[in-house]
């Protein structure tokens, strides 16, 4: 459904996406997570046509930046960072439903299933909101129009858990719709959502692996991690996870439980910058592994 | 409605909300007051005397002020969208660029002209309410050169704003155009005409493709026809272009100018981040 090929894009001299490559189905789910500077939105401003770009990048057979109206038109999009919009509110939500072919109303229907009253807010300037007032304008928005492709930049940072749990729940009824590209730092609160996950780190794709949800319930995966140098506060943590090291401290290896495959990974991504290579494959010994970590 | 005539009404209604238009709308309109209260209407000048004398002062102010307010206002608001994120939320929806760039255009040139000219028809309206006499064809002809001004100026500002990557930068950019142009309008040209030795009709050819010194002259033109004013310059223009020649010279100029500036800004808009 949508393709990347060998897409990269340099500021200056500053190559932020380098050779991304990518497939992403219909009914993809996928938590695109890396740490600051990985290249996440970056390559999500590439999608949304807002960058050029080397290599290229097709949505079913069309590019983003070529055909615009096109494309834009199947994308929902919440950003990290909600932009300081001096218009009302009632006036974003005009202008978005009619350039998405969508009504209002519908728009306003979402927001109040996040908990947030339209009617009071409509003439209040955006801006002036509070961060979750914001986050649920933008939710609204973007889950009030047809779109099968999601595209939401950290979207659960302001909401408060009520929301956030009905949001989860709003996501999941989309599930197997199109696809639901989600970035977050917190992985683990869109582990359950999501089947994929892509780790980017310096504008590279690091680790794509899916997240079969049947499967993982018993399976288990050896995991070995090379460190570019020895560090305490990785060891202490993994440690937790009953993983042992060599005699170097560099390479540390363990099993993991399926489920807690995210979770892990949740772990290590605060330490992507020591990480020099990971590598987790199918454990062929059934032997009882980690869990910890909590 | 189009998505360009909404993303039209989403910058005048921005517009309508800013200090700035409130602060903008205020100077002419403040301008065409003083002007009366001063009592411009009652002096002569060359001939002209009453509404005719007031409206020749008023456009000799707007030459001084409209400029450096369109190009200020636009880059700041186009510039400062950018850089606060505002077009990656905007154009993350399903607007064609082509659409989101020309609305914004009409939508900013409506909000700078209709002050300009709602003070000029607000004069004109007092003046045939107080038994003045309205010259409706002078009024008719500073209508269109104020129109073609704020084009030309807009579309320099929105090519600034396209090739400048932050606010500041545009905002100083703008800045420094203006004072360019203001200084060609007599300053730097004398100096070149007299240390270079360029022929006259070079001079006045860099002289009259600054949209503000075309303005001016077209100005002066409607109440000095010989251009007297002007010297030796007047030989030219009248020569080459005659009286309506220069007239539909500066009418069409200043649009052409806009236009094409503003359709440079636009390849450059589309052909690279528009972020």
């Amino acid at each position: 459904m949508i393709r990347f090929t060998d897409v990269s894009k340099t500021f200056r001299r500053n190559r932020v996406l380098d050779g991304v490559t990518l497939d992403l189905s219909k009914g993809d789910r996928i938590a695109l997570v890396g740490s600051n500077g990985a290249g996440k939105t970056t390559l999500i401003r590439c999608l949304l046509g807002e960058y050029i770009h080397d290599g290229a990048i097709a949505v079913e057979g069309l590019s983003p930046r070529e055909h615009r109206g096109q494309v834009l038109r199947r994308v929902g999009f919440v950003p990290q960072i909600p932009p300081p919009l001096e218009m009302p509110v009632g006036e974003l939500v005009s202008f978005a439903a009619n350039v998405c072919g969508s009504r209002p109303e519908r728009m306003a229907d979402v927001m109040a299933e996040l908990g947030l009253d339209f009617s009071r807010i409509r003439r209040l300037p955006f801006i002036k909101l509070s961060g979750g007032m914001k986050q649920k304008a933008l939710i609204g928005i973007a889950l009030g129009r047809d779109s099968d492709i999601l595209i939401l930049d950290e979207p659960a940072a302001n909401l408060d858990p009520d929301a956030r749990h009905i949001f989860f729940h709003l996501l999941a009824e989309r599930k197997g719709s199109g696809v639901m590209l989600i970035t977050s730092h917190r992985l683990d609160e869109v582990a359950a959502l999501v089947n994929r996950v892509i780790e980017m780190d310096m504008g590279r794709v690091v680790l794509d692996d899916r997240v079969a949800d049947d499967a993982d319930m018993t399976s288990r995966v050896a995991c070995l991690v090379r460190l570019v140098r020895t560090d305490p506060a990785f060891a202490r943590a993994a440690a937790e996870w009953c993983f042992h090291p060599d005699e170097n401290g560099l390479v540390w290896s363990g099993r993991v439980n399926g489920p807690d495959r995210l979770r892990f990974m949740c772990m290590l991504s605060r330490y992507t910058g020591l990480i020099a290579n990971l590598s987790m494959t199918a454990a062929e010994e059934d032997i009882p592994c980690a869990s910890q970590g909590s | 409605m189009t998505p360009l005539l909404h993303a039209a009404r989403l910058d005048i209604a921005a517009s309508l909300r800013a200090r700035w238009f409130l602060f903008y709308a205020l100077v002419f309109g403040g301008v065409v007051t003083l002007l009366f209260v001063f009592g411009v209407t009652e002096s002569r000048v060359l001939g002209f005397v009453g509404l005719s004398r007031l409206l020749v002062t008023y456009i000799q102010l707007c030459v001084a002020i409209l400029p450096v307010f369109i190009l200020i206002t636009t880059v700041r608001s186009v510039a400062g969208d950018r850089a606060a994120g505002v077009f990656e939320y905007m154009l993350a929806l399903p607007v064609p660029l082509s659409a989101w760039y020309w609305g914004k255009m009409l939508g900013r040139f409506a909000v700078v002209f209709l002050p300009v000219f709602a003070a000029m028809a607000g004069a004109a309206a007092w003046g045939h309410y107080r038994h003045l006499g309205v010259p409706w064809d002078l009024f008719a002809v500073y209508t269109l050169l104020l129109m073609s001004l704020s084009w030309s100026f807009l579309g320099l500002g929105m090519l600034i704003s396209t090739v400048a990557r932050s606010p500041d930068v545009a905002q100083t950019g703008a800045f420094l155009i203006w004072l360019v142009m203001l200084l060609f309008l007599d300053l730097i040209l004398l100096g070149l005409l007299i240390r270079e030795q360029l022929p006259l009709e070079a001079v006045v050819g860099i002289a009259l493709a600054n949209p503000l010194q075309s303005f001016r002259t077209a100005a002066i033109l409607l109440f000095d026809p010989q251009l007297v004013i002007l010297g030796p310059a007047s030989w030219v223009i009248l020569d080459e272009l005659g009286r309506t020649g220069y007239l539909v010279f500066a009418l069409t100029w200043p649009l052409l100018l806009g236009t094409g500036c503003a359709w440079l800004g636009y390849r450059l808009f589309r052909r690279g981040d528009v972020l």
